[in-house]
């Protein structure tokens, strides 16, 4: 049987994340379709299209799910699934706000952030922030599955040429108003995706300190700017640039580490990460465990001196 | 306005976890256990609801063993008025989770169920969208600013990059995220009155047909070990280790 991802789209388009669901998808076997959502797509369905990997491109274009309210997207979810042997999503705010809902009213088996794909039925998820990797299989039946989107290469955006197929709308369930949406302005990567990320911990002193020290490097490197649960407590940082358990889990290519002590909870958001590198003065800082490469210096030297280094 | 609150007791955040010797599940034998802070964030915005006079009651939910009842004291204390232990043994999956959540919901009648966004255990952020849609209400999930005024909740949601503001029409079923609030200190004489307030137990069957598809856990496993890493001596052999490994241009 087929596979249906759910397709989440953005200013720009269709997320990167999306492409990675259909790749999960692909590993999974079988004719992969993605659903379409949202209001003026007309561009976007071309978008679509031409992305490899994909054999039908489902477009509902209507207001009602312009703002992506999963109230209103799961009798959309409910109507398709069964024609399906899996509904895939990237387990993204959207996604996890919505596969669920529709999972419940399917009595389907649910599996959330899914790091590997084991087989059509057999599942691999972190569970206790990363520090333990759960394998579940699914019963006989309809399953629903978000991956996580950092561990999946995106599949390509050409190359693919997939018939388009006008879906009806399914109308809005009028208990929940859409008011509006904030998306942080910033030239710099969104941390849970981004390929480098540069984080520091309360030892940079202050919000002024923490943002002077460090926005130089992270432009420098493309990088997005995390922090520790600490360095945001105490106000230097924004809540949403929080890395960890109790944060944003993140899996970037290189995470560089400024005077973050790593607690538990920190390393078990960046366990992921390809190549971990601490900074810190104190030799004994457990973040020196789980680095691939550490420096023990002050970070007041070291991160002036690489902002240098790369620009050369 | 009544106020349900769902609240899972979980292996302290401060516990490293380990998988058991059969790595058919993971180690909870003797480890501290804890009321899941997420949850911990619901009830303190209930409290408030509470005490700023928009709710009447708060009542503090928990499915599990009679052990339980150490987090619905802790709610109680918090401010909670009273509290009910789904009794049973059985390990409770998410959609069954929120089955249950649906049978309390209709002896209870509440205006508004509140829960963390996801139980730091699992991780899987699934029951508080799951219970909404089998009671078609709308929901706001990683909630993390709560108005409730005319029958109507305006809700603050951290989503990726960003927030949003949605406006639901009560009844609504609204998760927590850790930036929603403070959670309270616990003084001792709120800990002393939380022992006179009503705890009430019921058995899960009581409750009706709950069950719902379920995952079965096949192993569970500590992620490969990180290999051990390189103490560098200068900024010029850290730029030359990561353009060797390919993470700088």
């Amino acid at each position: 049987m087929s596979i249906l991802v759910i397709a989440e789209i953005d200013s720009h388009g269709i997320k990167a994340a999306t492409r990675s669901a259909i790749t999960a998808a692909g590993q999974l076997g079988g004719d992969v379709h993605l659903l379409l959502t949202g209001s003026g797509l007309e561009g976007i369905a071309l978008q679509a299209k031409s992305i490899k990997g994909l054999s039908k491109i489902l477009l509902a274009d209507s207001a009602e799910y312009a703002h992506g309210i999963a109230e209103n997207l799961t009798p959309l979810l409910v109507k398709l699934a069964p024609g399906y042997s899996t509904v895939l999503a990237a387990a993204t705010s959207f996604g996890k706000n919505l596969l669920p809902r529709a999972a419940a009213l399917l009595d389907a088996a649910m599996v959330s952030e899914v790091t590997q794909i084991i087989g059509e039925r057999t599942f691999v998820r972190p569970i206790y922030a990363g520090n333990l990797n759960a394998t579940v299989a699914v019963p006989p039946g309809l399953a629903l599955i978000t991956v996580r989107p950092t561990v999946f290469e995106a599949a390509a955006e050409t190359g693919g040429d997939a018939a388009v197929e006008a879906i009806a709308a399914t109308g809005e369930l009028g208990k929940t108003q859409f008011i509006s949406r904030e998306l942080a302005v910033s030239d710099r990567p969104e941390l849970a995706t981004a390929k480098v990320v540069i984080s520091g911990g309360r030892s940079l002193g202050s919000k002024e300190i923490f943002h002077d020290t460090l926005a130089p490097l992270a432009a420098q490197l493309g990088a997005a700017i995390g922090a520790t649960r600490a360095a945001v407590d105490s106000g230097m940082a924004p809540n949403d640039a929080q890395v960890g358990q109790t944060g944003t889990v993140i899996a970037p290519d290189l995470y560089i580490a400024f005077g973050v002590s790593g607690a538990a909870q920190h390393v078990g958001g960046i366990k992921d990460a390809k190549v971990i590198v601490a900074v810190n003065h104190d030799a004994e800082a457990p973040i020196f465990k789980v680095a691939d490469y550490g420096l023990v210096a002050d970070l007041f030297d070291v991160v002036p001196e690489l902002t240098a280094a790369l620009k050369q | 306005m009544k106020i349900l609150v769902g609240i899972k007791r979980v292996v302290d955040y401060q516990v490293t976890v380990r998988s058991t010797a059969d790595g058919k599940g993971v180690e909870t034998a003797g480890v501290k256990m804890s009321i899941n802070p997420f949850d911990e964030n619901a009830l303190e915005a209930a409290v408030r609801l509470k005490e700023a006079g928009v709710a009447t009651e708060v009542l503090a939910v928990a499915i599990g063993s009679a052990a339980n009842q150490d987090v619905l004291r802790h709610a109680l204390a918090m401010g909670a008025d009273r509290a009910l232990l789904v009794e049973t043994d059985a390990v409770v999956q998410s959609l069954q989770t929120a089955k249950i959540y649906r049978a309390l919901v209709e002896r209870e009648a509440p205006q508004l169920v509140m829960s963390g966004k996801q139980a730091i255990d699992d991780d899987a952020a699934e029951t508080a969208q799951m219970l909404a849609a089998l009671l078609n209400w709308p929901q706001a999930t990683f909630a993390s600013n709560v108005q409730v005024a005319d029958g109507k909740a305006t809700v603050v949601r951290e989503i990726d990059g960003g927030q949003e503001t949605l406006l639901l029409a009560l009844p609504a079923v609204i998760s927590a995220d850790l930036r929603l609030n403070e959670p309270r200190f616990i003084k001792l004489p709120a800990l002393m009155m939380a022992k006179k307030k009503p705890l009430e137990t019921i058995a899960l069957a009581e409750l009706g047909n709950t069950a719902a598809p379920s995952l079965t856990l096949l192993n569970v496993a500590e992620p490969p070990a990180r290999k051990a890493g390189r103490i560098l001596n200068n900024v010029a052999e850290l730029v030359a280790a990561l353009r060797a490994e390919k993470v700088l241009p």
